[in-house]
Parts: structure tokens; C-alpha cells; sequence
């Protein structure tokens, strides 16, 4: 079983005690929403990395895989959705292999919320877990410190508000595939508008018991306009010091290779 | 004191070009104010076309570029084969958020070519391993807001090798002279399918 390395820890404790501050991830400050229609679910993201106000990545994914059938939204603190998501992705597959069985949804809330509770909080993933298993169609919640939602339709990270102001005001039941990825789209750019952590683009996956369908970008509101001008410098701009050249032909230089003859030494003896 | 980022200084730049990527560093060591030195390069080398940069705590990015040079001559060993770059940059991710609960102090860059395809590869990290994968460009270090700017307005697609040395150079020199903690100096990796050049930048020296 994999674990973490806590060999720096006193080191990072014995500086954070002197008032070195913390370092800063880089945080997915996130609009994800999930909801459920008749005959699936449907998940969906903004795309936007922030590290502190810097915007960090313009274009990153957090719908992650965890198995065909079941796919997860991830707010908080990146580097924390994408390996919790990986680590459980990797327990679901043996656990199916082992079984002989799909996997399924409930199974896969339970191992993410039972590693994140253990974890007191420290690991800051804030998913919204959706699938389709033998048993259904399947919407959850699971937040760092382990609780977890079943819900018909959810939102989470920083434009949940945002997002959540838009399936109060349109949803319903009984909704079709175009309404419901419609419904998700709009409470996405409702937080890609109104939440300074939210931005970019539209992601959006669509979970039946048939199939998975990952549409990356799926609405891209805020695509840069080409330069009217090129900033090109000419050749010989910036003074140099000193070059060189290291050609993958010349690496025969440094480096020879000599093959061994029969009559150099004994053969290796090999088991027949 | 200050956080451990800022302590001794220092910024680096990856940029992908049209067959080709470049990485860049400056050279400054410092101690807060006081500059120790001003030749201390924090681009590594990992095989034929894979190139990582470091900026951040300076006794972490020398025990952090060993220890990558200690798994990568490990992986070369067990695989008989060269890495790749998007493999070492799985690699850094995971042995960094190995350390999720006492990171290393450090910002890495990842520049190469794929061996197959030679398709050019960038991309970052924050100190816990969460990757950046970016199309245009990458930045870290003390001056990653200077050189956010800089690149976001000279960066064009389609640069060929040349244009892409004058493009990472005056990006990273005009960042660096905005701030007091790097500088003094430059190196620029420009990676393309069958060569590397390596130049070094007459940069400020103040």
C-alpha cells in the first residue's frame, strides 16, 4: 500500500514555527456540478487553476476517471483530487477484478470518503462522484473530511453558489440528455461569470449504462482573439555569451560502444 | 522570515515552439539580500531531449535534482531505455505529492521531445506534484509573475528555433531585471529533434 513520506515534516514544522508561512498549492477554486436525468447522469467543470489571484493553468481538466462507468469532479486543492481520485481509480479496478463484478458507485463513495476521514481534512478533495453501475444511475458529494450527499442534483467549490442558483431556479424532474447537460452547462458558466475562481471553459460528461462521453470544452466562451501584431524579435537580439551545440550525431564522441566477439570471452550459459 | 521560495531566489521558463521547446533559467544565488553567487544554473539534464527546472529553496532543488538523477539512472537501468519526458514528468509528480505533508520547496519545470513523435512537451508543477500541462508556456520562481506577463505577450504559436531563442531570452532577461532576487545571468536550452544548444546570456549585473 502506498503512503506518504513524512521524512521533511519536522523539518517544514520547526520553519512554520518560526513564521515561514506555508507554501501555497495550487488550487482548483472550482465551479463542478453533477445532476441526474432519466437514464443517466451527467457531470460537468469549469477550467480554471488558480494559485492564490494568479491564474496558474487557463485550460485544466478536473473531470477525472475512475473507471468506464463512473467518473469524478474534483475541487480544492489540485494535486489532492487528482491523486485521490488515481489511489481509489487503482483500488476500484482490483476490487473488480477480483470480484468479477462492474464496479459500483456506492463502492467507490465508500473507499473515497473512508481514505478522506482518515485523513482528517488534511487531504482537501472535494468531489462530486456520478456513475452507472448494475444497481442505477448514482450522484454523490464527498467532502475532504469524509461526509458525503446522494442527491439528485449537487454543486461544489467556490461557485456552488453560483452554479446552485441555476438548478434552483430551472430544475425539474424528469428531465431528457439535452436538458440535463443544457441545465449543467449554464450553472458551470453561471460560476465561470460570477466566481473570480471559476473561468475558461466548459467540461461536460455524460454517464449512461451504455456508455461514457467526455466532451472536453464543450463550450468555450472565452477563446483568445488572435495578436494584431507580432512581438517577433529579429535574429540577434539578445547578446550571447557563449554557445554550444550538442548534435545527437556528435554524441558518438563521448560515448563508445564496443561489441563483444565470440572469441572475446566465454559464452553466457543459457538454460535450454 | 520569509517563506522558503524567496529565500535564495531565482526564476525559470519553458516555451514550445514549432518542432522544437526551449528552457531557460537565470544564475543568481542569494541569501535574501545578499547575492552568494552568480553562477548557480538550476536546469538539469535527464537524457537526449528531457530537461528539468528548479527554482525555489536552493538546498532543496540540489537534494531534489539528485534524487531525480538517482531515479532516472534506476528507471535507465531497469527498462534499458532513455525516459521520456511525459513519463519523468509523472515521475516528479508523484515523488513530490509522495512528500504531500513536508514538501520540498521547490517549483520544477518539465521541457523535452517525445522520443516517438518528437511532438514538443511542457510542463509544470506546484511543490505537491500537481502538473500543469500547458501549450504555450510555463513559468516559476521568484520572478513568476514578471515572467507571466512577459511571456503572455510575446508568445506567438508556430516559432521556429531561432525565434524562440529571441522569444524565451527577452522574456526571461526583461523579467528578471523587475525582480531584486534573480538575474545575474542566463542559460538557454533550445531542444530540437537532433541537437541541443546551450547559450549563455549576457544579463545584468546588478
Amino acid at each position: 500500500m502506498p503512503g506518504f513520506d513524512f521524512s521533511n515534516y519536522n523539518r517544514n514544522a520547526a520553519l512554520h514555527a518560526r513564521g515561514v508561512p506555508l507554501p501555497k498549492a495550487t488550487s482548483t477554486g472550482t465551479t463542478i456540478v453533477g445532476c441526474i436525468y432519466d437514464g443517466g447522469v451527467v457531470i460537468a467543470a469549469d477550467t480554471r487553476a488558480t494559485s492564490g489571484p494568479i491564474v496558474a493553468d487557463k485550460n485544466c481538466e478536473k473531470l477525472h476517471y475512475i473507471s468506464p462507468n463512473i467518473w469524478c469532479a474534483g475541487a480544492g486543492t489540485a494535486a489532492d483530487t487528482e491523486f485521490t481520485t488515481a489511489i481509489i481509480s487503482s483500488q476500484l479496478e482490483l476490487h473488480s477484478l477480483s470480484t468479477g463484478r462492474k464496479p459500483r458507485v456506492v463502492t467507490c463513495m465508500t473507499l473515497l470518503k473512508q481514505h478522506l476521514f482518515r485523513y482528517q481534512g488534511h487531504i482537501g478533495a472535494y468531489l462530486v462522484v456520478a456513475g452507472v453501475d448494475p444497481t442505477g444511475t448514482h450522484l454523490f458529494t464527498v467532502h475532504a473530511h469524509g461526509s458525503t450527499d446522494k442527491l439528485p442534483y449537487v454543486t461544489m467549490g467556490s461557485g456552488s453558489l453560483a452554479a446552485m442558483s441555476v438548478f434552483e431556479t430551472q430544475w425539474k424532474s424528469k428531465l431528457t440528455q439535452d436538458e440535463a447537460v443544457k441545465l449543467c452547462a449554464d450553472a458551470i458558466e453561471a460560476g465561470i461569470w460570477n466566481d473570480l475562481g471559476s473561468g475558461s471553459n466548459v467540461d461536460v460528461a455524460i454517464i449512461t449504462a451504455e456508455k461514457t462521453t467526455l466532451k472536453r470544452n464543450y463550450i468555450k466562451p472565452n477563446e483568445r482573439t488572435q495578436k494584431l501584431k507580432s512581438y517577433a524579435f529579429p535574429k540577434g537580439t539578445t547578446a550571447v555569451l557563449n554557445e554550444k551545440i550538442i548534435r545527437k550525431q556528435d554524441i558518438g564522441n563521448f560515448v563508445t560502444i564496443h561489441d563483444l566477439t565470440e572469441e572475446g570471452g566465454d559464452k553466457m550459459e543459457v538454460d535450454t | 522570515m520569509s517563506s522558503p521560495f524567496s529565500i535564495n531566489g531565482g526564476a525559470c521558463v519553458a516555451m514550445v515552439g514549432k518542432d522544437c521547446v526551449a528552457i531557460a533559467c537565470d544564475l543568481r544565488l542569494g541569501l535574501q539580500a545578499l547575492t552568494v553567487s552568480n553562477n548557480f544554473p538550476k536546469i538539469f539534464q535527464y537524457g537526449d531531449n528531457v530537461f528539468l527546472g528548479l527554482t525555489g529553496l536552493a538546498t532543496d532543488v540540489s537534494t531534489v535534482s539528485d534524487l531525480f538523477r538517482y531515479k532516472v539512472n534506476m528507471y535507465r537501468l531497469r527498462e534499458e531505455r532513455q525516459i521520456a519526458p511525459r513519463t519523468f514528468a509523472n515521475l516528479v509528480s508523484s515523488s513530490l505529492y509522495e512528500k504531500r505533508f513536508g514538501p520540498w520547496f521547490v517549483s520544477p519545470v518539465v521541457a523535452g521531445l517525445d522520443p516517438k513523435t518528437g511532438q514538443p512537451f511542457i510542463c509544470g508543477f506546484d511543490s505537491i506534484g500537481c502538473i500543469d500541462f500547458a501549450k504555450d508556456f510555463i513559468v516559476s520562481g521568484t520572478a513568476s509573475e514578471q515572467l507571466f506577463g512577459m511571456c503572455e505577450s510575446l508568445w506567438e504559436p508556430g516559432l521556429d528555433a531561432d525565434q524562440l531563442f529571441e522569444t524565451i531570452s527577452q522574456s526571461l532577461l526583461n523579467a528578471v531585471d523587475r525582480d531584486a532576487l534573480s538575474g545575474w545571468g542566463a542559460h538557454v536550452y533550445i531542444i530540437e529533434k537532433d541537437k541541443v544548444t546551450k547559450r549563455l546570456l549576457k544579463g545584468r549585473q546588478d
